[in-house]
C-alpha cells in the first residue's frame, strides 16, 4: 500500500514539474452554464485565474456570483462547459482522484454515527491507510484545531464551531497541499470565527499550503489572503483581483490600519460596482 | 417532596383516588354481593378485603405513614384484596351484583393510587427510576387481567363469548406441547425462514435497484402490484406451488414482507444529503465505499422501519395462510379448527402466544435499532 501511496507523490511530483513548477491551479477562459427549466442560467463566464502555490486567495461577492461554484469546479464537484482548468496541473478530475486537495465545506459535514476521531479516520480509510498512520495524524490534526479530548465524542455532542473544527481537521488529515474551503465559518459567531481565522492563518504559515477560499465578508477575505478575487453577478465573473500587500505574518489588531482598510476599501468599491452594473 | 409534585396539578388525584376507594367501600358495606341477597358479612374472605380496602383509604386520606413503607403495604393490600375477590368470585360466578362490583372498582382505584404514589418516588434516584419504569407497565397489565377476570367470572360471561384470563392459562399450562409444536411449525420454520427471506432478498434488489435506475423504473411497480394482491387469493395458490408443510407459508411470508422491505431500502439509500455525497466524491471514494461508509448507514432508520413492520405482518401473513391448508399442526391451523369445535379458551391460548412471540420479535428488531441507529435524532438520549 504505501509503495502505491508513494508511486502517487511521485506521479504527482512528476506532474507538477511538467507544468510550470509554482503554478497550481490555471483557470483559461472557463464558462459554466447550468441548463434549467427556466432557460440557460450562466453561472460562470470568462474566468480567467492563476493561483500559485503557498497563495491564499480569497473568492469574494454577493450572493448568487458562482464563487461558490467556481469552488466547485476547482474540486471537480462542477464541470465547466467551456474554457480549460488544470489543477497541479492535470485536470481537476485526475486531481481528485490524486486527493490532491482538501476540501471544507459550509457545514461541517459529520456523519453522526461517528466519533470525532472516526469521522477524520473516514478519509484515511478510503484512502486505504495503515492503522498506525491513521492514529498518528487522528492525533495530530486534532491536536491543530485544539480538539484534543473529544475524540470519543459524537459530532452532535459537540458545539457547531467544534463541529466545523473537526471538520477543517478532516479535511487537513489528507495532507493535501490545496485546502479548498466554502465560507467554512459563515454559520459561526464572530468571536469563533476571529479565532478559528487566526488559527487558519498559523496553520498555512506554518504548512505553506494553497489555501482557496469562498466568503462574503470583507474583514475575513482582507485579513486571511494574499490574493483576494472579487466576483459579480449575472453572469458570474470577476470583477477585480487584488494582491494583498499585507506581511504574512499578521494577527487579528492588522484590521485596524490604514493598509488593511485601503484594501478592504477597494474590496468593497469592487463589490459595490458589481451589484450596480446588475441595476 | 411529594406535595410540589402533588400541587403542581389542578386537583389532587391521590387524595380523590382513596375518596374515591372510601366510598365504594361503604357502597359495598351496605349493598347485596351476591344473588339473591348475601351482604358483605356473609362472605367472611370479602369482610377482609373490605375492612383493608378500607383502612388503605383512610390511612391516605388521613396522611398518616406516607412515606415509602406505607406504599408498599398500600400495594400488599391491593394485591390481597384483588386475590380475595377473584378467590370468592369464581365460588359464586355469574352471582355477582352492585357490591361486588363496587369492590372491585375500590380495588382498581386502590391500585391506580398505588401507581400514583409510585409516579412520586421516580426523581428520587435513577435505578429506582429504572425499576418504576418497567413496574408501572406490568401492574398496568396486570390490572387488566384481574378486572377481566373478575367481570367474566363476576357476570358469568359464557366461555365461548370470552373465557376468564384463569381458564385460559390453565388451557395453556395443559398443552404446552401442543402449542410448542404449533409455536415451531408457525413461528421458528414459517415465519423466521419467510422473514429473513423476504427482507434479506428486498435489500438486495434494493441494492441493485438502486444501482440501475432501469431497474427502479421495471422492478418497483411489479413490487408494488405484488404487495396489492390480497393474502386470502396468494395464500392457496403458494399452498398449490409449495405444498401443504411450511414452505408455502413463508412463501406468503416474502410476498408480504418484501415490498416494505424493498420501498424502505430504496427510499433510505436516498436519504443521504448532496453535501455528504459531495464529500465522498472529494475523496474519490469508491461506489461501494460510499455505500458502506455514507449511503447504507444514513439508510437504517429506513430499513429498521421496515423490519419493525415486518415482524408484525410475518406472523399474520403465516397465521392466516395455514387456514388454507396445512399439516395437522401450526398456530393458524390450531386456531381454525379449535374454532369450530367450540374450544374458544385454545383459541385465546394461541392468540396468546402469538401476541407474545409477536412482541418478543418486535422488541428484539427494535433493541436491534436501538443499538445501530443511536445516532439518530429519535434516538438520541
Amino acid at each position: 500500500m504505501t509503495a502505491l501511496a508513494s508511486a502517487k507523490d511521485t506521479e504527482m511530483v512528476v506532474n507538477k514539474n511538467s507544468a510550470s513548477p509554482n503554478r497550481v491551479i490555471d483557470i483559461d477562459n472557463l464558462s459554466l452554464t447550468f441548463e434549467t427549466n427556466d432557460g440557460p442560467v450562466h453561472a460562470l463566464s470568462d474566468i480567467d485565474l492563476k493561483i500559485d502555490e503557498g497563495d491564499f486567495v480569497s473568492f469574494i461577492g454577493p450572493s448568487g456570483c458562482g464563487k461558490t461554484t467556481l469552488l466547485r469546479v476547482i474540486a471537480d464537484l462542477e464541470r465547466p462547459t467551456a474554457g480549460s482548468i488544470t489543477v497541479n496541473g492535470v485536470s481537476p478530475e485526475e486531481a481528485r482522484l490524486n486527493r490532491a486537495y482538501g476540501y471544507v465545506f459550509q457545514a461541517a459535514a459529520l456523519y453522526p454515527w461517528r466519533t470525532i476521531a472516526r469521522n477524520i479516520a473516514l478519509p484515511l480509510e478510503i484512502m486505504g491507510l495503515g492503522k498506525d498512520v491513521q492514529q498518528h495524524r487522528i492525533k495530530k490534526n486534532m491536536e491543530l484545531v485544539n480538539l484534543s479530548g473529544f475524540e470519543k465524542k459524537y459530532p452532535w455532542q459537540l458545539s457547531g464551531g467544534m463541529q466545523q473544527r473537526a471538520s477543517i481537521a478532516r479535511a487537513l488529515a489528507v495532507e493535501p497541499d490545496l485546502l479548498l474551503m466554502d465560507e467554512p465559518f459563515g454559520a459561526l459567531d464572530e468571536i469563533v470565527r476571529d479565532h478559528l481565522n487566526e488559527q487558519l492563518l498559523q496553520l498555512w504559515a506554518k504548512t505553506n499550503k494553497t489555501v482557496v477560499f469562498v466568503t462574503h465578508s470583507i474583514p475575513e477575505a482582507v485579513f486571511l489572503s494574499t490574493k483576494i478575487v472579487v466576483l459579480c453577478p449575472r453572469p458570474g465573473r470577476i470583477y477585480d483581483i487584488i494582491d494583498s500587500d499585507l506581511p504574512r505574518d499578521r494577527n487579528l489588531d492588522i484590521r485596524e490600519t490604514p493598509e488593511f482598510l485601503k484594501i478592504a476599501h477597494r474590496v468593497r468599491d469592487g463589490l459595490r460596482a458589481g451589484h450596480s452594473y446588475e441595476d | 417532596m411529594s406535595t410540589t409534585i402533588v400541587s403542581r396539578r389542578r386537583f389532587d388525584m391521590p387524595a380523590l383516588l382513596a375518596w374515591f376507594v372510601v366510598t365504594m367501600v361503604v357502597v359495598g358495606l351496605f349493598m347485596p354481593i351476591f344473588k339473591p341477597d348475601i351482604g358483605v358479612m356473609e362472605v367472611p374472605k370479602l369482610a377482609v378485603c373490605l375492612v383493608i380496602l378500607a383502612i388503605a383509604g383512610v390511612r391516605y386520606e388521613l396522611g398518616f405513614m406516607r412515606n415509602w413503607i406505607g406504599d408498599v403495604a398500600l400495594g400488599l393490600v391491593t394485591a390481597v384484596a384483588a386475590w380475595l375477590l377473584i378467590d370468592t368470585a369464581s365460588d359464586y360466578a355469574g352471582e355477582a351484583t352492585i357490591g361486588f362490583w363496587a369492590l372491585t372498582a375500590a380495588a382498581w382505584a386502590a391500585s391506580w393510587l398505588f401507581v400514583e404514589r409510585l409516579a412520586i418516588w421516580k426523581s428520587r434516584s435513577q435505578a429506582a427510576t429504572r425499576i418504576i419504569n418497567l413496574v408501572i407497565p406490568a401492574l398496568f397489565g396486570i390490572t387488566i387481567l384481574v378486572i377481566w377476570q373478575l367481570v367474566v367470572t363476576g357476570a358469568g360471561v359464557p366461555k365461548v363469548l370470552l373465557p376468564a384470563p384463569s381458564e385460559i392459562w390453565v388451557r395453556l399450562t395443559g398443552s404446552v406441547p401442543i402449542l410448542w409444536a404449533d409455536f415451531q411449525q408457525t413461528f421458528l420454520k414459517a415465519v423466521l425462514a419467510g422473514y429473513f427471506i423476504g427482507c434479506g432478498s428486498a435489500f438486495l434488489t434494493a441494492i441493485l435497484v438502486d444501482r440501475v435506475p432501469f431497474l427502479r423504473r421495471g422492478l418497483l411497480p411489479i413490487g408494488n402490484l405484488v404487495s396489492a394482491l390480497p393474502i386470502i387469493g396468494v395464500a392457496p395458490i403458494m399452498v398449490m406451488w409449495f405444498g401443504f408443510d411450511w414452505p408455502s407459508k413463508a412463501a406468503v411470508v416474502i410476498i408480504m414482507t418484501f415490498f416494505p422491505m424493498l420501498v424502505n431500502t430504496v427510499s433510505g439509500l436516498a436519504a443521504s444529503d448532496a453535501m455528504q455525497r459531495d464529500l465522498m466524491r472529494t475523496y474519490a471514494s469508491s461506489y461501494w465505499q460510499t455505500l458502506f461508509k455514507l449511503r447504507l448507514p444514513m439508510a437504517m432508520p429506513f430499513i429498521f422501519n421496515a423490519l419493525k413492520i415486518n415482524s408484525t405482518l410475518a406472523l399474520i401473513g403465516a397465521i392466516v395462510a395455514e387456514f388454507f391448508g396445512t399439516p395437522i399442526v401450526g398456530m393458524g391451523f390450531r386456531i381454525s379448527t379449535e374454532v369450530g369445535r367450540m374450544n374458544v379458551d385454545m383459541v385465546w391460548a394461541e392468540i396468546a402466544i402469538a401476541a407474545l412471540a409477536g412482541s418478543l420479535f418486535y422488541g428484539i428488531v427494535a433493541l436491534l435499532e436501538r443499538a445501530v441507529t443511536f445516532w439518530h435524532p429519535s434516538m438520541r438520549r
